[in-house]
């Protein structure tokens, strides 16, 4: 059986590339959104690993909430990218740039 | 399985179902008379947040009450600041009537986004269990993303949008991951099993810190904190004016909710650990806060960062609950309810601050900058005084509601041994009035740049002096409210 530890490991390690993922990119918003998904699984694979070593159900329950929320937010990141396109005619992080102080 | 299945208790969520059920009217009275009747949906959503009010005060009930297998609690705390959420949002609904109409965003998506927004509030201050809390907070923050871009052909606003977005959904996965931590080392998603399981001491602490440090991140991140408040500014700064005001009002007060839920209820037995990350998190806020509110010229911008010096400033009562390692009753009651009466203070006066700003626009005219407030006093004596009640009380100049509130805190924090957080608090609070003064020097001082006739309807009118004197007033009877306070701490779990 494999043990708890290589699925904690690999789940950190898909944490830490979608983190830095979100603050090294500098060039495109969708790949923003693909790490921001990244980040939301390597949760999932956490709460599953717990769930079955812990032999405790509410944390697969809790992964399917996830999932169904996950759906939600791409839904709105997606719409609010598309407004944002249609105003900069662009999708570049560098481009926004007009907040600033 | 199936047989073991039983209905939940309802009746404690009743003001969520309610609203729930609201909003489909609301939905379907837009679809038929949203391009006649536009007034209706704003109305019929005023409606419901009364109705929800009055729903909270028939079900209030002294004794807590778990529901929906121990996921959902419904007590005095909750039921208090429920009422608050929905003063807010009235508050919210009434100031920017006027602008939505001027910029046609009184759309029923709006009204919409806001109900959606509360109830996530309201799941949020009521929530028992992971589980509930990060539902509640995407309920309201995915709704607050769509409302900063509800304005869809400003540049500003969807950029602001994008941004809130992003660091929004980074701060979710946070939380969530310090939850799966959190989760695997207790086996519970319950807060009082979490809670159980610490006192125990059954749970590997370092796993526990672990996932605590990503919790107490999310958190900071709803708060506003420094180093996870990046998105303050530009949100409130991009965001159409009355939706700056909805994110820097009743979000506040769930934020607050779920920082006491998550920390307090839950995770007491690691308070050693979270007081320390608030302390550093409470002291640079304060300072950056402060300092950088000084540089703005745009009033919205320096709303958002004197916001950050205000959560600030509630995180020093949060913090100051266990003492030497020992929790107090006595003492932490008063602490935590220091941090809510602060809160409760600082939602009153950033919707007064931000009722002013909505008060001097017009259409197609934005009253966001610090010199549109020149020469206010020429213009209208008497919401020069409100602006000048909320910068004083911001300010914390004795005897109005923001004074007692700092006061409280600091006393708080001394009283928990923090006696140099408290001075240099009070330090920067000190530098912090020099732009709250600079307003009021510009409405008195200065000759009026835009001369135009304040058009602001009755309604508004009416509300933000009522807003002012409750400000003013409420200062004058610091003791029943903060008994107000305690009496819902003390009646909850």
């Amino acid at each position: 059986m494999i043990p708890l530890s290589h699925y904690l490991i690999l789940a950190a390690i898909l944490f830490v590339i979608s983190v830095i993922g979100i603050f090294l990119n500098r060039k495109n918003l969708i790949v923003l959104l693909m790490a921001i998904e990244l980040m939301l699984l390597a949760v999932n694979l956490n709460f599953v690993a717990f769930s079955h070593y812990l032999n405790d159900l509410s944390g697969q329950l809790f992964v399917f909430f996830i999932l169904v929320v996950a759906a939600a937010e791409s839904g709105i990141g997606l719409a609010i990218l598309v407004v944002l396109f249609r105003n900069l005619q662009s999708i570049d992080v560098e481009d926004l740039d007009s907040l600033k102080g | 399985m199936l047989n073991n299945f039983v209905m939940p208790d309802l009746y404690p969520a009743a003001p969520e179902i309610f609203l729930l059920v609201m909003s489909f009217l609301v939905l379907f009275v837009d679809l038929v008379f949203g391009a006649t009747h536009r007034w209706m949906a704003a109305m019929l959503t005023a409606v419901s947040l009364l109705g929800a009010a009055a729903i909270t005060l028939v079900t209030s009930d002294p004794q807590p009450v778990l529901t929906f297998s121990g996921m959902f609690i419904d007590d005095m705390l909750a039921d208090f600041l429920k009422l608050m959420t929905y003063l807010a949002v009235l508050m919210m609904l009434v100031y920017s009537r006027q602008y939505l109409a001027d910029r046609g965003l009184d759309k029923g998506e709006f009204y919409l986004l806001v109900i959606y927004a509360t109830m996530g509030m309201m799941i949020m201050i009521s929530a028992a269990s992971f589980l509930t809390m990060y539902l509640g907070l995407e309920l309201m923050s995915l709704s607050l993303y769509g409302l900063v871009a509800i304005n869809r052909d400003s540049v500003r606003g969807t950029e602001a949008a994008m941004k809130y977005f992003v660091l929004g959904a980074l701060a979710s996965g946070l939380l969530l991951y310090g939850m799966s931590m959190v989760y695997g080392a207790t086996g519970s998603l319950e807060l009082g099993g979490i809670a159980q399981a610490l006192y125990h001491a059954q749970a590997e602490k370092t796993v526990l810190v672990f996932g605590l440090v990503f919790i107490v991140a999310g958190i900071a991140f709803k708060l506003g904190l420094v180093p996870f408040h990046m998105w303050i500014p530009d949100v409130y700064h991009g965001a159409p004016t009355a939706v700056t005001m909805f994110i820097g009002s009743a979000p506040k007060l769930a934020a607050f909710a779920m920082a006491l839920r998550l920390l307090v209820y839950g995770l007491l037995g690691l308070a050693t650990d979270w007081q320390k990350m608030l302390l550093v998190m409470a002291v640079l806020s304060i300072a950056l806060g402060n300092l950088a509110a000084i540089a703005q010229s745009n009033i919205k911008r320096m709303l958002a960062y004197s916001a950050i010096s205000h959560m600030g400033y509630m995180v020093l009562g949060l913090m100051s609950g266990m003492v030497a390692g020992k929790i107090d009753p006595f003492t932490a009651t008063n602490a935590y309810s220091s941090a809510l009466y602060y809160t409760v203070a600082y939602v009153l006066m950033s919707l007064g601050a931000f009722g002013t700003v909505l008060l001097l626009s017009r259409a197609g005219y934005e009253a966001e900058n610090l010199e549109d407030f020149k020469g206010l006093n020429k213009r209208s004596p008497w919401f020069a005084a409100m602006m000048l009640i909320m910068m004083f009380s911001m300010a914390g100049i004795p005897f109005f509601i923001g004074f007692f509130a700092k006061f409280a805190v600091l006393l708080a924090a001394i009283k928990a041994g923090y006696v140099t957080v408290a001075v240099i608090a009070v330090m920067f609070s000190l530098i912090g009035a020099f732009y709250y003064l600079r307003v009021v020097k510009l409405m008195y001082f200065d000759a009026p740049v835009d001369s135009a006739p304040i058009t602001a309807g009755l309604d508004m009118r009416v509300l933000l002096s009522l807003n002012g004197i409750a400000v003013a007033g409420l200062g004058l009877f610091p003791n029943e409210v903060m008994m107000l306070c305690t009496t819902a701490l003390l009646r909850s779990v």
